[in-house]
């Protein structure tokens, strides 16, 4: 696993409160792991924060599971 | 007009987590004031707060992992995880944990606060200012509105009926107590969980209070010692924080599941002062108004009164409100008991009013009036029994609270032992 990928999945796991095994790459964060829609723009944020980059809204909308954000990340992440 | 019952009690206060914890150590004459230690205070003129007791929730302390999700605390202020801590103990006592789709939406929600998530916004606006509205929380807003106590509240418990806030300073508990009374009496819903609760120990806030000129400032090195109604060296309110919140339910619906009823809610006043933004009129005229309201409402006269619980916060108003009293009792003044339970925990400032409703539901419970710790030399001469120092037992049936807040907004509440 990537280092990106470590740290995006330790990320989810405290702010959605569940545990790391349930943070699969193909979990959704709604559908799997009880976020709601104020959830995932907080854990934007918590990414733009953590990678210390940008994530437009419209590229926000396509991170729907835990490997749209790594995969997102691994290309934008400064 | 529908008959009203307390049927369950919850409580945070600085003198523990539950409802019991707290009873005992006040009647026991315990403070819960101390010297603030959690921020810096040493540019501030008061340097004295009463908190909350944090622990592992053994031995009365506060532990809100019991009482909401640490990742859910995390999205809101303090004031709203007080909140469900209270709502849940009273619900717990009151044994009324509605599951059905009937019982869901005649239960309802009325928790206030005075001024709500006050820390949150002085934080987010620091975070404005350094780092831009990007940075901005999604759980900024709905974590620091004060209806989203009450909101939390019934989202945890399924309570559907009416869903209200009351939002009046330190009147706060007892108008929403009131309030969700008379929902249950006119019909509009059969259980009301109702209450204030409030979390203002802060810089902002205690920076904001003394610039007021509201705040004790000449009892930092004796904190126990700070909050001291009536007596003749008091010079401001002590700053508390915590959460009071009743169960009330119509009472054939309270009887019919065999519920065990503390007191009945008998009568409700509200009068405004229209003189002050901070001060009481000097007349009493408000609080005169509001407990002659408050009596006629229950239809008892003021001799039938056995204690009162006073707004009494340490300030000079204590004793416009003590004149006030004396008014309304008259010739009974001699026998009535009046005493400040903010001499031993504090102002909770909108949590006041509903803490202080359990306490006068309690008085009933266990005939004994709590004391008005340090007063130790009157400001006044008054006939009416201030309980100084020590609590006293004494024949209690019915209770008269009084709350006063900010912008002259008035609350009484009376209680009386229940009786077919």
């Amino acid at each position: 696993m990537s280092d990106i990928a470590e740290r995006v999945k330790k990320i989810v796991a405290e702010h959605l409160g569940v545990e790391a095994e349930k943070v699969t790459d193909g979990a959704s964060f709604i559908d799997d792991l009880g976020a709601d829609s104020l959830d995932t723009v907080e854990l934007v944020m918590a990414f733009e924060e953590a990678f210390n980059c940008e994530i437009p809204d419209d590229a926000a909308e396509t991170i729907l599971t835990v490997g749209d954000a790594i995969k997102f990340l691994e290309k934008n992440a400064a | 007009m529908r008959r009203v019952v307390v049927t369950g009690l919850g409580m945070v206060t600085p003198l523990g987590c539950g409802v019991e914890p707290t009873w005992r150590r006040l009647l026991a004459g315990e403070s819960g004031v101390k010297a603030v230690t959690h921020f810096d205070v040493s540019d501030l003129a008061c340097k004295v707060a009463a908190n909350v007791p944090r622990g592992d929730g053994s031995d009365g302390t506060y532990n809100p992992d019991q009482w909401m999700e640490p990742k859910e605390q995390r999205k809101v202020d303090e004031f709203i995880v007080f909140a469900m801590a209270a709502a849940s103990q009273a619900l717990d006592d009151a044994g009324w944990h509605p599951s059905t789709y009937e019982d869901q939406i005649n239960t309802g929600v009325l928790i206030g606060s005075g001024i709500g998530g006050i820390e949150g916004i002085a934080e987010a606006s620091i975070t404005l200012k350094e780092r831009g509205p990007r940075r901005i929380s999604p759980f900024f807003i709905p974590g620091r509105l004060i209806n989203l106590a009450g909101g939390y509240v019934s989202i945890a418990h399924g309570l559907k009926g009416p869903n209200h806030a009351v939002v009046t300073a330190c009147s706060t508990g007892a108008h929403a107590i009131g309030d969700a009374g008379r929902l249950i009496a006119l019909g509009d819903a059969d259980v009301m969980v109702a209450g204030g609760t409030e979390s203002p120990i802060n810089r902002l806030a205690l920076a904001g209070f003394a610039a007021c000129k509201a705040l004790c400032t000449a009892f930092n090195d004796e904190p126990a010692r700070a909050s001291r109604p009536y007596d003749r060296d008091r010079d401001g309110f002590v700053m508390g924080e915590g959460a009071g919140v009743v169960v009330l339910e119509e009472l054939e619906h309270a009887k019919a599941r065999g519920a065990r009823i503390y007191a009945e809610l008998v009568g409700y006043g509200l009068s405004g002062d229209a003189y002050h933004i901070t001060a009481p009129s000097a007349d009493g005229d408000g609080a005169y108004r509001c407990m002659s309201a408050a009596l006629k409402r229950a239809g008892i006269s003021a001799d039938e009164v056995d204690y009162i619980n006073a707004h009494g916060t340490s300030t000079m108003a204590d004793e416009i409100e003590l004149k006030a009293v004396e008014r309304v009792l008259g010739n009974a003044a001699g026998k009535t008991a009046m005493s400040s339970t903010k001499s031993s925990i504090g102002h909770l400032l909108g949590a006041a009013g509903a803490v202080e409703a359990i306490f006068s539901v309690l008085s009933i419970r266990d005939q004994i009036a709590p004391a008005t710790l340090n007063l130790e030399n009157p400001s006044v001469d008054t006939p009416i029994d201030l309980v100084p120092l020590k609590a006293q037992p004494r024949k209690i049936d019915t209770v008269l609270s009084n709350s006063f807040g900010f912008g002259g907004t008035n609350a009484s509440l009376v209680f009386r032992r229940y009786a077919a």
